[in-house]
């Protein structure tokens, strides 16, 4: 399995810093997957990522890297995308890294509908600091700044890409790691915007301290909570409960930011009517 | 046919500013709207897609600098321009860099502060912050015009430095600089230099990203070029990957501090005027440095012997070449639009060898020259 996807590793990079039983190896292999099957050129391809836990992955993987400041991965990636459209640009964020801190960027980058690809490891949680609440924390759980449970409400990062322009939002878990390869797939084919939510497991500061079990317990919960989203149509409300959906959440067309800007060049050197 | 005479043309200092960066060569502006610095961003917005070139803006400052930097990885000249507030969120990202190596510029075209402050009036506040705003132990190249044509030449020069030595550049306009605008004969191209960064000479299995050539300045291979290498702000060996052994992080920042502080009479530029019989020395720099000037010629009727040094390069600040006049130069203005910046570090160099008297205004006006000409004639 892994020597299909061996030659886009540093393997001298290894062993990895995440922790036994982290989801973040099982998405970052979906990803590589997903490159493999796209059949990027190593040299065109770039891996933008942020801050925390899920950013330590551009180092482990041989294509372009840049491990930028936190929360700022997509703001560096645009910068790079707009400067050389010809690069295939993937960008890995934690939930804290793209929902919080880099938010802004988030939903900017989802507007202008910039080729970009986001892959956001979302484990719940700031793990890289030790347990902190994030913006994806559901309400009442327990975190190291939220010693009496969470009180905010999280996002749904699916929908605030979605409702931000994304043209293209899909989620998937460490559990469905053939999907996840699949939506990435299908997120990177898209001409725009792609959003792609990896629902991974941090059994060392948010499943310990949330009484979730060992990370066997935690990989089951994400197969038992997600509801493929072909079958969430012939559900009921009641059945859905407090469940998750997985799959494309969202695919629509619209103009690419790079190609459109190209048209305004075209037009500035007068090769083409204003 | 008569010959047409070249009058010049009348041009604002923003907009010497963007012609400069489009003749050095730069062909990306990732910024956000800011006074006074905005008609930098409408100008580059206009014209860089005449020549190919790439505009952005960004959701917010912080985003304009990443996005420099990330164009700057392709291998494109880079920008961006803000003021005081804007300048202090770029700050990280400034960093970022300085740590990476990334050449960019940034420009600063300074207004009152501290925070919001007076938005449209010229101000010098920013000057420590050009040196110190982000944080650990770095080294930054800081620039500052006193005219328009000068601002044209020394974005020029921001540039030229920023490629040569793979570091961010600030160019420190004030107010009055970026919005005065005056009669310019500027130089065609050809007739002034411009450097390009220097790429490796190996193939990508031999070439490391970080290693010092000799220079202290390692070649720059850029995205997309086939030389995959990591960028990272943390502490890295010359593969570019993370370290924190005590050795790698000291050879480190050592040599990021070398590669400047070995080049310093590439990087300081200074003006001076009248020193040579001078018993007292006006230092002063930006919009302050035309006053002053002026200060000079009116002293020099009234027979007192008053000379100028302008600082063009204020960091690296210019300490030796600032010495050499202190053995017989016994006094020393230092007009400044701040409470008190680049005077601690004229004090610094003086060593108590002469006496250093500041003069501040930070109420949004210029300093006048007589202002200047009635502290000379106090301190005298």
């Amino acid at each position: 399995m892994f020597a299909q996807i061996e030659e886009y590793f540093r393997l001298e990079k290894m062993p990895h810093i995440w922790c036994p039983g982290c989801g973040h190896g099982i998405v970052l292999g979906a990803m590589a997957r997903a490159i493999k099957q796209l059949g990027y050129d190593q040299d065109k391809t770039v891996v933008v990522s942020g801050i925390g836990c899920s950013a330590r992955a551009s180092g482990y993987l041989d294509f372009n890297t840049l491990h930028t400041t936190h929360g700022r991965a997509l703001a560096f990636a645009t910068g790079i995308k707009l400067a050389d459209p010809e690069l295939n640009i993937f960008v890995v964020m934690g939930d804290g890294d793209c929902t919080a801190i880099g938010g802004n960027h988030f939903i900017h980058a989802a507007r202008r509908n910039i080729d970009l690809n986001a892959v956001v490891f979302n484990n719940n949680i700031y793990g890289m600091t030790g347990g902190q609440y994030s913006p994806t924390t559901p309400q009442n759980k327990r975190a190291t700044t939220a010693p009496y449970r969470t009180i905010e409400r999280n996002f749904d990062l699916a929908e605030l890409a979605k409702s931000a322009g994304a043209t293209f939002v899909g989620r998937g878990t460490a559990y469905h790691a053939k999907m996840l390869t699949d939506l990435i797939v299908n997120g990177a084919k898209n001409k725009g915007f792609s959003v792609v939510e990896a629902i991974s497991q941090c059994p060392t500061s948010y499943g310990r301290r949330n009484k979730m079990g060992d990370p066997v317990d935690m990989i089951k919960w994400q197969k038992e909570q997600a509801v493929n989203i072909k079958a969430a149509g012939n559900m009921t409300q009641e059945q859905l409960g407090d469940k998750f959906l997985i799959g494309v959440l969202h695919q629509d067309e619209a103009p690419e930011y790079t190609e459109t800007y190209q048209e305004i060049i075209d037009r500035a050197q007068g090769t083409v009517k204003k | 046919m008569t010959e047409v005479k070249d009058f010049g043309r009348l041009m604002q200092g923003n907009e010497a500013c963007a012609e400069g960066a489009l003749a050095a060569g730069t062909k990306f502006f990732a910024g956000y709207p800011i006074t006074p610095s905005t008609e930098i961003a409408e100008i580059l917005a206009e014209k860089l897609p005449q020549v190919g070139g790439k505009f952005i803006q960004m959701e917010d400052e912080i985003g304009g600098m990443a996005a420099v930097i990330g164009a700057s990885l392709t291998g494109l000249k880079s920008i961006t321009a803000t003021s005081g507030p804007g300048f202090s969120l770029k700050q990280e990202n400034l960093g970022f860099a300085v740590m990476a190596e990334v050449p960019c510029v940034v420009v600063n075209v300074q207004r009152g502060g501290p925070s919001t402050g007076v938005p449209t009036s010229p101000a010098q506040g920013d000057v420590m912050q050009a040196r110190w705003g982000t944080h650990g132990d770095h080294p930054i190249i800081a620039l500052t015009p006193v005219s328009v044509k000068e601002t044209y030449e020394l974005t020029i020069k921001a540039f030229n430095l920023s490629e040569k030595f793979r570091t961010p550049v600030i160019l420190l306009m004030d107010e009055v600089i970026g919005h005065m605008r005056e009669r310019v004969q500027l130089p065609k191209q050809g007739e002034f230099e411009v450097v390009e960064r220097k790429k490796p000479q190996v193939g990508p299995e031999q070439y490391y990203p970080y290693r010092d050539d000799g220079t202290g300045v390692p070649p720059m291979a850029s995205f997309g070029e086939g030389y995959r290498h990591h960028v990272t702000g943390l502490v890295h060996d010359e593969t570019g990957f993370p370290s924190n052994k005590p050795e790698m992080v000291k050879k480190v920042l050592d040599r990021l501090h070398k590669k400047i502080s070995d080049h310093l009479d590439e990087i300081i530029m200074a003006e001076e005027t009248n020193l040579e019989d001078a018993e007292v020395m006006i230092f002063a720099y930006g919009s302050v440095a035309r006053s002053a000037k002026k200060a000079v010629n009116i002293l020099r009727k009234n027979g007192v012997k008053a000379g100028l040094f302008r600082p063009i390069t204020i960091w690296p600040f210019p300490s030796t070449k600032l010495q050499e006049h202190f053995n017989r130069i016994k006094k020393v203005v230092v007009p400044e639009m701040n409470m008190g910046q680049l005077v601690g570090e004229v004090e610094r160099a003086a060593a108590g060898k002469s006496i250093v008297t500041p003069l501040n205004r930070y109420d949004g006006e210029l300093i006048t020259p007589v202002e200047i000409v009635e502290k000379v004639q106090e301190v005298l």
